[in-house]
């Protein structure tokens, strides 16, 4: 595909995206990777703990400029999971027409940061965006077979109707922040080609 | 669990009606009881539950692709399940863990008391499975001395409560958040109660939240499982079964081995599928794709200065998994092409929500010992035995309405017929493959079949003798002490008016005004207007509107003397009566085919009888021709304005007086099978074509359902199911239209008008 029709389309997958987010009540930040650690500054609440985005994201995330902010605690306990009020980990992948995030288990222990806590804020960059469920099932399916991985879709907050009516926060995060990186800039570009994520769009 | 359908009792049923009596005295109790006390929040819940499928789907790009797409993967998987047993055996031992494949309950159970043995269990937290309910592995668990924990909200409320689930998907819609206040009151005697929903969740999530971080064995169930990986797909929204699985090192998942699909990419239909058709949710909050053992560090709660991560190397190294695959039935149905289609079920429920009975009394009458709604009873009869499917089986009406729904096209009403022919035949044994079509003669039901079976199920023959003896018949019919002996006897409820045969059968009136008015030169197209059952002998006057309606729009019209299309036997499960009457109908038509003709239908559900029943009763190519030809009247209509027809030969609401044509307001009541053969809204269109206001109903079904509503046992429940109906039509000024016969019936005691037949409004006068 050309760049330029590439992009393009990239841009009405974020569209879409975000758009679902905010159906879903999902409170959006976007900025390019170097406002990163500002955005979930931002966004974060107090206190937090959170999984450097290399170790639960893609490995381009290395590379990349966008880092955690310092007041997040890094290898945490699970004291410090306890009394932690948000998690922030980086996901794999977002799905456009769901406004779902993708949440890769690791030995950093991105599924409990992102499940014990009140608030998940989660970092992705606009690239890893897919527009379909079955794109994401494309990306997963090799994955699956030949590193065995552990992935949650997760879309929106954990929700219950179990109690009489709809409730928030049943047992994973109440609220979920997502702050999406928008490539493009020349500082993200940077980390080469080799970075893409192996989806087909 | 006893049951008064078993082969040993047919002699007793036949013999006395003292029997029947008090079953169906303790039956219609049952419901009375739980329309009353969790009738309300089922009926707001499920409800609105199918409201949100209605959007949800709406809302969806090619839903009925996705549907066709999923249905050719399950019929690909069972068709290669012992292959993908194996391959899946292969990929999980691969991974590092552990599969069994369980014969049974007991032998499930069994595998599972030994692992938590080994890790020496105290507790095991679990989340909401419907296979694990079935295997009653938390009761296995306990007489070990292991505590077993439900995690899911509404698992965990009944477990407090010592309840049953209602429903598949939302275990306790039948609890009211008020009597979940007052039980979490009483069992933990809170310094401050909570009240709210908020309040109550909270509550329950730090509750188990401590009982989680103490657990030793996490048990999930499995939404699918793909062979060619090993991953594992759960359904979720609280987060529960995610804690289940984290914070716990030894993981066992329960699954029947239907659950297994090939490759991990065939996944992606059912997630967009499954929340949209059962809750109505775009997808869940959570969809966990896990290929255990999982990559996350387990969490010491109690060392907790320990960071997480001290091992990034050998987390998975920590974690057991044991995959406890279920046969409990599931290889034998597999092998019996009636019950083979339900383990294409992927449980959303979709079918309890659009059901009208599910709507008003929940699972826990329409329900067997773990399943519950239409597809029950195919799970139940497979699993349980035919005892436990008899139990709630007659609650499916065979409305069809969950036939739309299923995202994986099962045909959940023939499934309930063809297992409550097995009923009335007393077969236990359900690998008897060819019990369908077995040249069979209708008199051949079995003898200990009850009356009342027989009678609704011969209602051709009794609307035939009845209209002959119609002046004594009818006056007989609503006498008192009749009444009485009929619902001692047969069970039909004597607030019920009963059907008035008419002295003159539509058959004969043609006949008597000289057959066909329209000559074959003048005629733009010929049908045949098939006299069915009910508007040959009971309800003539929409036979005669039909005949002028076509006439006046240059229709030659027959009206040829024919056999009645075998829907009410279906309704009572005599399979081989009904194919019978196919045969005749064919047989009958097959020369008006042959001349071309179209074949005209004015009740609803024997035009869905022929082209959805019949595939199973006639030669392909027959049933195909009848298919093809055949049209709901509004919809032949329809089609003959498009093509030119001049409506003004058709009544418009201005024309006339009298209670009719006073209204250009349409009330308007689609039958539950027309819909589902997807001509209800042709009457919609031509009135509108006409110049009338018409609002449609939203009420999957009136609740009367053919015969149903007549019965003793559900005479409530048919008023209950109806009462949206009355909900939004009890205080109209409108014109109440409806075109099926027993629908008619239901609206004219629920609103205490005399509905007609659309095409009685647009007729010409006579």
């Amino acid at each position: 595909m050309p760049a330029g029709e590439r992009t393009i389309m990239a841009l009405a997958d974020a569209s879409t995206f975000t758009g679902r987010l905010d159906e879903l009540g999902v409170a959006v930040s976007a900025g390019p990777p170097a406002e990163c650690a500002a955005m979930i500054d931002a966004a974060a609440g107090e206190p937090a703990v959170g999984v450097p985005l290399a170790r639960s994201g893609p490995d381009a995330f290395a590379d990349s400029p966008a880092t955690l902010p310092d007041r997040v605690g890094t290898d945490p306990a699970t004291a410090d999971l306890r009394e932690a009020h948000t998690g922030v980990t980086a996901a794999s992948l977002g799905v456009a027409e769901y406004g779902s995030v993708a949440l890769e288990a690791d030995a950093a222990g991105t599924e409990p940061v992102t499940l014990f806590v009140d608030r998940h804020v989660v970092v992705l960059r606009e690239r890893d965006i897919v527009p379909d469920m079955p794109d994401a099932f494309d990306w997963l399916g090799p994955r699956a077979r030949d590193e065995s991985v552990d992935v949650v879709f997760a879309t929106g907050p954990s929700a219950t109707a179990d109690m009489g009516g709809l409730v928030h926060g049943a047992h994973g995060p109440k609220e979920v922040h997502v702050v999406l990186l928008r490539d493009g800039d020349a500082a993200d570009d940077a980390s080469g080609p080799g970075d893409e994520p192996e989806v087909d769009r | 669990m006893s049951s008064d359908a078993g082969p040993g009792s047919e002699t007793g049923r036949a013999g006395g009606a003292e029997a029947s009596d008090i079953d169906r005295e303790t039956k219609a109790e049952r419901i009375r009881e739980l329309l009353a006390t969790e009738g309300d929040a089922v009926a707001a819940n499920t409800r609105g539950f199918n409201e949100g499928r209605y959007e949800s789907t709406g809302r969806l790009d090619g839903y009925e692709a996705l549907k066709a797409e999923a249905r050719s993967i399950k019929e690909d998987a069972i068709e290669r399940l012992p292959e993908l047993i194996d391959e899946v055996r292969e990929t999980v031992e691969a991974n590092g863990g552990t599969v069994y494949l369980a014969d049974d309950a007991a032998d499930a159970n069994r595998y599972v008391r030994e692992v938590a043995a080994e890790r020496d269990a105290e507790r095991a937290v679990k989340s909401k499975s419907m296979t694990s309910e079935e295997i009653e592995v938390n009761d296995a668990l306990a007489a070990d001395g292991v505590e077993v924990v439900e995690t899911d909200l509404g698992e965990w409320v009944l477990q407090l409560a010592d309840e049953e689930p209602s429903h598949i998907v939302a275990p306790a819609i039948h609890k009211s958040r008020e009597g979940i206040a007052a039980l979490f009151a009483e069992r933990f005697d809170p310094d401050d109660p909570p009240e709210t929903a908020e309040e109550l969740t909270m509550f329950a999530r730090e509750r188990l939240g401590d009982l989680i971080e103490d657990a030793d064995l996490g048990m999930t169930g499995a939404n699918f499982i793909a062979a060619d990986s090993g991953t594992m797909l759960l359904v979720t929204s609280e987060g529960n079964a995610r804690k289940t699985v984290t914070a716990t090192d030894t993981h066992v998942a329960v699954a029947g081995v239907e659950k297994l699909v090939p490759t991990v990419e065939e996944f992606s239909p059912f997630v967009e599928l499954i929340g949209r058709s059962g809750t109505g949710q775009d997808v869940t909050s959570y969809i966990s794709t896990l290929t255990p053992p999982v990559d996350s560090p387990v969490p010491d709660f109690e060392d907790d200065e320990t960071p997480l991560a001290a091992d990034p190397d050998g987390a998975a190294s920590d974690r057991e998994f044991h995959l406890v695959l279920i046969d409990n039935g599931r290889l034998a149905m597999r092998d019996d092409e009636t019950l083979k289609e339900t383990l294409y079920c992927i449980r959303c429920s979709a079918c309890s929500n659009a059901c009208g009975n599910f709507q008003s009394v929940g699972g826990h009458a329409f329900g067997g010992e773990t399943y519950s709604g239409g597809i029950a009873t195919g799970w139940e009869a497979g699993i349980e035995g035919l005892d436990t499917a008899a139990e709630f089986n007659d609650l499916c009406t065979g409305c069809s309405r969950c036939v739309p729904a299923c995202p994986v096209g099962i045909d959940i009403p023939w499934i309930n017929t063809a297992v409550r022919d097995r009923i009335n035949r007393g077969e236990a044994d359900p690998s008897q493959l060819d019990w369908a079509f077995e040249e069979l003669v209708p008199d051949e039901e079995p003898g200990g079949l009850d009356l009342a079976t027989r009678l609704v199920g011969n209602y051709a023959t009794l609307a035939k003798l009845g209209h002959e003896t119609a002046p004594v018949a009818n006056r007989l019919a609503n006498a008192g002490p009749l009444r009485a002996l009929a619902e001692r006897v047969v069970g039909i409820d004597r607030r019920r008016d009963l059907p008035e045969f008419a002295r003159e059968s539509l058959v004969d009136w043609f006949e008597a005004r000289g057959g066909p008015a329209v000559s074959e030169t003048e005629a733009t197209r010929e049908a045949v207007v098939y006299p069915d059952t009910a508007t040959n002998y009971v309800d003539v006057e929409r036979g005669k509107a039909t005949v002028r309606a076509l006439e006046a729009l240059g229709v030659r019209v027959r009206v040829p003397d024919l056999p009645g299309s075998g829907r009410p036997p279906l309704s009572q499960g005599m399979v081989a009566t009904a194919e019978a009457a196919a045969e005749d109908v064919y047989a009958g038509l097959a020369p008006h085919l042959d001349a071309g003709r179209d074949v005209v239908v004015i009740e609803p559900s024997d035009l869905a009888t022929f082209r959805r029943e019949y595939e199973r009763f006639l030669p392909s190519e027959s049933y195909e021709r009848l298919a093809d030809a055949s049209y709901d009247v509004m919809e032949y209509v329809f089609g003959l304005l498009e093509s030119g027809a001049d409506p003004a030969a058709l009544r418009a609401p201005s024309e006339g007086t009298g209670p009719v044509a006073s209204g250009k307001r349409i009330a308007y009541h689609p039958h539950c099978q027309a819909r589902t053969v997807e001509v209800g809204e042709y009457a919609t269109a031509v009135f509108e074509r006409l110049g009338y206001d018409v609002r449609v109903s939203e009420t999957e079904c009136c609740g009367m359902a053919g015969s149903f509503g007549y019965k003793t046992d559900y005479y409530e429940l048919s008023m209950d199911v109806g009462e949206p109906l009355r909900e939004q039509f009890g205080d109209t000024d409108r014109t109440v239209v409806a075109p099926g016969t027993s629908c008619t019936e239901q609206l004219d005691a629920l609103l205490d008008s005399s509905p007609r037949h659309p095409i009685e409004v647009i007729a010409p006068r006579e």
